[in-house]
């Protein structure tokens, strides 16, 4: 069961073996992912790139309880990912927002808390410490539809994070963001996961974004989706805006974007 | 380190005129139609007992002001009453349907056509189980004509989740009830509304037909009744004129709740 990763982390925080998963719709069976094996250590920061439709969305969900393989077994810290759900180890952020409109930016970062029982005040604080964190502050009584919709997928990312999840499982968070709070966010999210020793699994479309977060990047393919190839990415942190100029980081990303080109072509070529 | 902070506004957001500003054009027609039906009163010279000037009819509501008022105190507690009960009876009934959700949409087919009953027709029989003197039948009519509507709404507004806001909730292992609480009932209060809004006009339709069936002694709709059967026509108008009044003024007072309770929804409107 050893995998090829550079982490030195012993432990396995997510286990999957031969996950499927088949979509049953009116126009006939859509595989979206076909016999998926992946360890990913304990504090690890994995992130999955592929193409549109390719099934990395599907795999989060396989990861988070919330979709139920065909076939194939998930673990997540020894147990059952239906236990890591239940006994609420996952943080998540969606590719759409889905913040509740009947409920002020706070009390939407309030509102794991709220369902995991924590008291009003402690609450309140965590949720103002989040939302410092996602430059949000001045918004706290706001309404999500009075912000962008940058601002709102900050909020969702506060919302993940207050629970000091065990696990983060991230949709393409940045992607509604401009490029300096795109890269602010960046910095904050390492920062939390060098800080908090959470695993991350992440989903980007951007090539140096992936580079600049992960341990690893795990390449996808589509149709149906498999793991293409996983690369370690080696370079030391903390990671700063340097460490984008160098040239480990360029050679690092020209790296990905040869296997991401190499998963395009054979299905374009087939079209 | 906050002057590299992107500067981001809110979106500003009208708030107050929305309530009144489309009420300007409308009092100005009103305006015009009460004028054009003076008119026709007079240059055609139609008899009082047929149609009654205006003018007429404003003369006996002040003259009659004190007779009107007292006549619309049990009407209007009458429908008071009966808006509270039906809410809080549609509310209860909808979250029951809700929580049941492959037989919701059966039973809310079925509440929607029931709804299409003229419920106002079950005056005579209600006057008859709670006595028709007595306030407790008009209240259960009209209680019954608030209900449906705001089940409908209130019903369809549970059953309206964002696939987003469950999956949300089911990563945060919420349960049933948290559901409920924190996304279902919010996400229902504007369909709820919706709802109220139809069956508060309904309400004070309902209590005044059936005070035509009988009523505590000077309610509205029996002074309504009574005056017609005497050919008292400008005193009737002036009847209907205070039970539309009513009728407004329980749609303001809706309206009103309806900002202070769902605040999300006029700062989308504006
Ligand atoms: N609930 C569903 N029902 C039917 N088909 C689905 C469902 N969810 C996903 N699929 C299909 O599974 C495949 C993978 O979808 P998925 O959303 O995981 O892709 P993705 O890699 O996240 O794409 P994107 O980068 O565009 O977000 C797609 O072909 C999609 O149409
Ligand atoms: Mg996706």
């Amino acid at each position: 069961m050893s995998t090829s990763t550079a982490s030195t982390s012993t432990s396995t925080a997510i286990h999957l073996a031969g996950i499927s998963k088949t979509f049953s719709t009116s126009s006939g069976d859509v595989v979206a992912l076909d016999d998926i094996d992946l360890d990913i250590p304990q504090g690890a920061f994995v992130s999955l790139l592929g193409p549109s439709g390719c099934g990395k969305s599907t795999l989060l969900r396989v990861i988070g309880d919330l979709v139920t393989p065909t076939a194939g077994t998930v673990q997540v810290a020894g147990t059952s990912a239906a236990e890591a759900r239940r006994t609420r180890q996952y943080g998540m952020a969606f590719q759409a927002p889905g913040l509740m409109d009947w409920r002020t930016v706070r009390r939407n970062v309030e509102l794991p808390l709220q369902v995991q029982g924590v008291g009003r005040a402690e609450r309140r604080q965590r949720a103002d410490e989040m939302l410092e964190l996602v430059k949000l502050t001045q918004f706290a009584d706001h309404r999500p539809r009075q912000l962008s919709g940058g601002m709102q997928q900050r909020v969702a990312i506060a919302r993940a994070l207050a629970m000091q999840p065990r696990v983060l499982l991230m949709d393409e968070p940045l992607g509604a963001l401009d490029e300096m709070n795109r890269e602010h966010l960046q910095r904050e999210l390492l920062r939390i996961w060098r800080a908090t020793g959470t695993t991350v699994v992440f989903v980007t479309h951007s090539i140096p974004e992936a580079v600049f977060l992960s341990t690893e990047v795990v390449v996808m393919s589509p149709r149906p989706g498999r793991i293409a190839s996983r690369i370690p990415v080696d370079l030391p942190y903390p990671r700063t805006d340097e460490t984008r100029l160098t040239d480990e980081f360029q050679a690092a990303e020209r790296h990905v974007r040869e296997r991401l080109h190499a998963v395009l072509e054979p299905s374009t070529a087939g079209l | 380190m906050s002057a590299l902070a992107p500067v981001e506004r809110p979106v500003r957001l009208p708030r107050g005129r929305g309530l009144l500003a489309p009420l300007a054009p409308a009092a100005l027609l009103g305006v015009v139609l009460l004028v054009a039906w003076q008119l026709v009163v007079i240059v055609g010279g139609v008899q009082a007992y047929l149609l009654p000037a205006p003018s007429a009819i404003a003369r006996v509501i002040l003259s009659d002001a004190p007779v009107l008022l007292s006549a619309a105190r049990p009407t209007a507690t009458a429908v008071v009453l009966a808006v509270l009960a039906g809410t809080v009876l549609g509310v209860l009934a909808s979250v029951i349907i809700a929580m049941f959700e492959g037989l919701a949409r059966v039973v809310l087919a079925l509440v929607a056509l029931a709804g299409c009953a003229p419920i106002v027709a079950l005056a005579p029989i209600f006057n008859a189980w709670f006595g028709s003197t007595s306030i407790a039948s008009k209240v259960a009519v009209a209680t019954l004509s608030v209900t449906i509507p705001v089940v409908v709404g209130t019903t369809r507004g549970l059953l309206t989740v964002s696939e987003t806001h469950r999956e949300y909730m089911q990563s945060v292992s919420a349960s049933r009830l948290q559901l409920l609480l924190h996304v279902r009932l919010p996400g229902a209060l504007p369909a709820l509304f919706d709802g109220l809004r139809v069956g508060a006009t309904l309400a004070v339709i309902a209590v005044i037909v059936s005070e035509y069936f009988g009523g505590t002694s000077n309610a509205l709709g029996v002074l309504i009744a009574n005056t017609a059967a005497m050919s008292r026509f400008d005193q009737t108008w002036a009847a209907v004129f205070a039970a539309s009044l009513l009728g407004l003024a329980l749609y303001g007072l809706v309206a009103v709740v309806e900002r202070l309770a769902v605040p999300w929804r006029s700062a989308t409107l504006g």
